[in-house]
């Protein structure tokens, strides 16, 4: 049929552009009361009281909540309360809760609840929080119930950590005849998903459990509130629609936990909590900071040969996904190097700040800034062309990552090639920095990219197929549509293998947990590998059945037969021949004798293979392939007032198999976007006491139109040999190198060493003023 | 609780709500026209835009009462036009969240400026925030549809 690389037009297109698409706070709340939050002014504080008398006097209000009698909560270590229990640790957090009948109501009593605080010393950053006289933000952090493979470090702040110790440092360092160190930091930051986040949540009186949330992983929604308060797993039962915006921030469990013990609070009737925006951005968890050191060592023609990193990330006050996050920065911590002798330690350290979700990128863009602005360090002190270095150490098949993973043609992209690309994308031989006069600088910056995934060794993706009358397909998965389009690239894996019509195939947008297969968590880039081999898997199981019901209708060996155009046929002989259509649904013979019935198929695929991380050494295999690529961005600098603007941005990336097109370029320069804005301008601003200053999209500021740049975007093609039709990971890695390429252009164009985000015109200006560097005419 | 009439989408309609109600709310919780989304509150994201006479309008901004005798256009009021195809041709939306707000808003532009320059394309466009893609598929779709770039020439369908 053609259709992989082909640019279909997404299955649910019609429905956004005209309203209809339904997000969870678009359906109807007239059977739903509505909650609202009440947060904690400041980062540190000791709750000495609440007062509800007030609130409850207000008319509508059915229920005030504050946080005494609930469970712990936690993916990796159970040390959050679902509300603030006697102290709180950030600013933002949920400290009580209202019901009432109206969101206006709710807002008006949340209003008149008085929190008595005392405030208490704050821990603003990860290297902070090391010292040895940093206040504890979690004084039981011993106590509390863990994953394995999870280390705190109780009477400490230090969440997690995950060790690297490859090869011998000390032999690394004795081949090194150069040697770098930079140091790197920036503050926590956020999604900034345009859907607020927003759940529901009521108890029958049955027992039974039903949610409907925005978000990444509604299985996993189930799992934890069966994990937290004993519910029957079978009970719960949760529904995604589609999801507007997620970019790694809805794969948290957050919400749906306030939403349901609002309604336990009323008896189990229905409660909507919808976030306002100040509230997404503080009380649900953002995106994660990061304090590094980053040193290499080299020979002089350019190898590296030594490697030692220091990740401290600021998982601020819980450590949620925190504590996985710091993992997946360890993994591939050298950045896309083949590097013999390597040592890290990747923190995940508790501070006063919004605790962190994961981000598109899971880390890697975070790492990466650390480890591709120091490459340029090195360049520049090797006297070297800065790609030049990068295609020399450039990780190929038959090396090993940090984790010690042999690397082959299959489980490693091509970033050699990508590199090759790049250059000639961004005329690089031209030049890196161009006048244009008039203190204008065009300058170009560059960066390569690497991720593998690293979630649960075994999580696995199920699809179920079913046939209409006509022939037609209903394919029902466990992926979430967060924009990425997912679900319409199944439809072409299935029509394709199917040799069908894509039109004939039927795609469920909306998620049920207790009817759709599970997929593990639309997370990592991994639906269109996971869900795709399951929905393979799925079409040969129909496929199987077809020709079983139409052997005994032809009176042939099913093993005769070939499946494709809507038909059934012999191969050798293919006018003999069923259409689809008439054995979808069973075959009935005309003496009115029916075989068969509709026609379901099912199909699972589960990650193999894979190994939890060694404790002392980090040894093992935590994910089945690595996307890789290499990127730049073109910027006009002004010398004179230290602005710029970002004037092109390019990608030579290798995701295997390209298999739609133009969504497959979407998902590139919409993440390369998202990566220029956390590196050029998104943070949150703190102040003295831990309060972050800006939590609105008015004083946060995303990229808006007009602020792009051009994109250009090419692809590499090294198929991953395991994957449906060899298409590797791709809804993250446009964003990964975007924060170093542009740290790199401006360092260049500065002449300062610019190692903090976002990059700001002000940022420059203070280490040109460090650097003694200030500009004559200021 | 005030009982007043507003023209949505070529229909008068009758509705009771608080003086103090937002359009968006009333739009939403009221006539069950979800497309304006909630993003902010505050007139920051766009999400929530509408046309009121033409003009695009964050429907967060505005009271609902403030709509009598206005002539309201909503996403769910747009069929099959050319900036819905549009969008779609160059995929310019993902998530699909802020696309109703996009495009009302440039419903509203290409009204008024059918042949918009880039700097008017901006001083519109930059209201809005999408979150998703790169901005350059939207920047494609809404240059496809100015009318020196269109074979038909056609205006787009008028609501004042």
């Amino acid at each position: 049929m053609g259709l992989i690389g082909k640019s279909v037009f997404r299955k649910e297109a019609w429905e956004k552009v005209t309203g209809t698409a339904r997000y969870t706070a678009d359906y109807p709340a007239t059977d739903s009361l509505h909650a609202k939050i009440v947060v904690s002014p400041y980062a540190h504080a000791v709750i000495k009281s609440i007062h509800i008398a007030k609130a409850k006097e207000v008319f509508g209000v059915r229920a005030v909540i504050t946080g005494e009698h609930f469970p712990l909560t936690g993916e990796e270590i159970r040390d959050r309360p679902v509300l603030a229990k006697n102290k709180v640790r950030h600013h933002g957090e949920a400290v009580a809760l209202v019901v009432a009948d109206t969101p206006q109501q709710a807002k008006r009593a949340a209003e008149l609840i008085e929190v008595e605080y005392e405030q208490l010393p704050v821990v603003h950053s990860p290297t902070e929080a090391l010292k040895p006289n940093a206040p504890l933000v979690h004084e039981q952090l011993g106590s509390y119930k863990k994953e394995d493979r999870v280390y705190p470090e109780p009477g400490t702040n230090v969440a997690n950590r995950t060790k690297i110790r490859k090869g011998s440092m000390e032999r690394g360092w004795n081949l090194s005849e150069v040697v770098v160190e930079e140091r790197f930091s920036f503050s926590p930051s956020d999604h900034a998903a345009m859907e607020t986040r927003c759940s529901t949540a009521e108890i029958h009186p049955d027992g039974n459990v039903y949610i409907m949330t925005s978000s990444q992983a509604p299985f996993m929604v189930k799992r934890l509130i069966h994990d937290y308060f004993g519910v029957d797993i079978g009970k719960i039962v949760v529904e995604t629609p589609l999801v507007g915006g997620a970019y790694g921030g809805k794969a948290s469990i957050q919400l749906e936990l306030l939403a349901f013990i609002a309604s336990i609070a009323v008896g189990g009737r229905k409660v909507r909590i919808l976030n306002i925006r100040e509230q997404d951005m503080l009380t649900s968890p953002c995106h994660i900071g990061l304090d590094a050191t980053v040193k290499l060592g080299s020979t002089r023609d350019g190898k590296i040969q030594a490697a030692e990193l220091l990740f401290l990330f600021d998982g601020g006050a819980y450590s949620d996904k925190g504590a996985d996050l710091n993992r997946a920065a360890a993994v591939d911590c050298t950045g896309p190097y083949d590097i013999d002798h390597v040592w890290c330690d990747s923190l995940c350290v508790y501070t006063n700040h919004p605790y962190a979700a994961p981000f598109r990128g899971f880390s890697h863009s975070e790492l990466l800034f650390t480890v591709e602005r120091t490459m340029d360090v090195l360049a520049d002190k090797l006297g070297m062309d800065r790609l030049q270095l990068r295609y020399i150490n450039a990780i190929r098949p038959g090396d090993t990552t940090p984790t010690q993973v042999k690397l082959n043609k299959s489980n490693v992209g091509n970033l050699p090639e990508c590199i090759v690309r790049l250059k000639k994308m961004i005329d690089w031989d031209m030049g890196m920095i161009q006048d244009l006069g008039n203190d204008k600088l065009r300058v170009k910056g560059v960066s390569c990219i690497w991720k593998t995934s690293t979630i649960e060794s075994d999580a696995g993706s199920g699809v179920t197929l079913s046939f209409n009358p006509d022939g037609s397909i209903n394919l029902i998965s466990g992926v979430i549509e967060i924009g990425t389009g997912t679900k319409t690239i199944l439809a072409q894996i299935l029509a394709e293998r199917l040799k069908m019509d894509i039109r004939m195939v039927h795609v469920q947008m909306k998620v049920n947990t207790q009817s759709t297969p599970e997929h593990w968590k639309t997370v990592a880039s991994r639906g269109t590998f996971m869900a795709g081999r399951a929905v393979l898997a799925a079409a040969e199981d129909l496929i199987e059945q077809l020709k079983s019901i139409a052997s005994c209708v032809l009176r042939v060996q099913a093993a005769d037969l070939e499946v494709g155009y809507g038909k059934v046929f012999l191969r050798d002989e293919p006018e003999t021949h069923l259409d689809i259509k008439d054995v979808a649904y069973g075959y009935v013979y005309p003496n009115g004798n029916g075989i068969g019935g509709q026609i379901i198929g099912r199909g699972h695929y589960n990650l193999r293979r894979l190994t939890y991380l060694d404790k002392e050494t980090g040894a093992g295999k935590p994910g089945p392939e690595w996307s890789v690529g290499a990127q730049a961005v073109e910027i006009e600098y002004d010398k004179k007032h230290l602005t710029y603007r970002i004037v092109r941005a390019f990608s030579a990336v290798d995701i295997g198999t390209v298999l739609n097109e133009k969504a497959a370029r979407g998902q590139v320069m919409g993440a390369m976007s998202m990566g220029l804005a956390f590196g050029g301008r998104e943070t949150f601003v703190f102040d003295e006491w831990g309060r972050v200053l800006n939590p609105q999209l008015r004083t946060y500021r995303p990229l808006r139109y007009g602020e792009h740049p051009e994109y250009h975007v090419e692809f590499v093609v090294t198929p991953q040999l395991d994957a449906a039709y060899g298409a590797r990971g791709a809804g993250e890695h446009g964003l990964m190198g975007m924060p170093a390429a542009l740290g790199n252009a401006l360092s260049l164009a500065a002449g300062v060493k610019l190692n903090e985000l976002p990059l700001i015109p002000e940022q420059i200006w203070k280490m040109k003023q460090k650097e003694g560097h200030s500009h004559a005419s200021l | 609780m005030i009982s007043a009439r507003l023209t949505v989408n070529d229909e008068e309609r009758e509705i009771a709500f608080w003086p103090s109600d937002t359009l968006l709310f009333v739009l939403r919780e009221r006539l069950g026209l979800t497309g304006a989304k909630p993003g902010c509150l505050n007139g920051d994201c766009g999400a929530c835009t509408v046309n009121v006479n033409g003009t695009a309008m964050k429907s967060c901004l505005m009271l609902a009462v403030e709509g009598m005798n206005q002539t309201i256009r909503t996403i769910e009021g747009l069929k099959d036009s050319p900036i819905q195809h549009a969008f779609i041709e160059h995929f310019a939306f993902q998530c699909g969240y802020c696309t109703p707000g996009f495009i009302m808003n440039i419903n509203s532009l290409l009204k008024k400026h059918p042949n918009a320059d880039d700097s008017t394309i901006k001083e519109f466009l930059s209201s809005n925030i999408c979150r998703c893609t790169g901005y350059q598929e939207i920047e494609k779709a809404v240059k496809s549809l100015l009318k020196i770039n269109r074979e038909d020439k056609a205006g787009l369908p008028n609501d004042e």
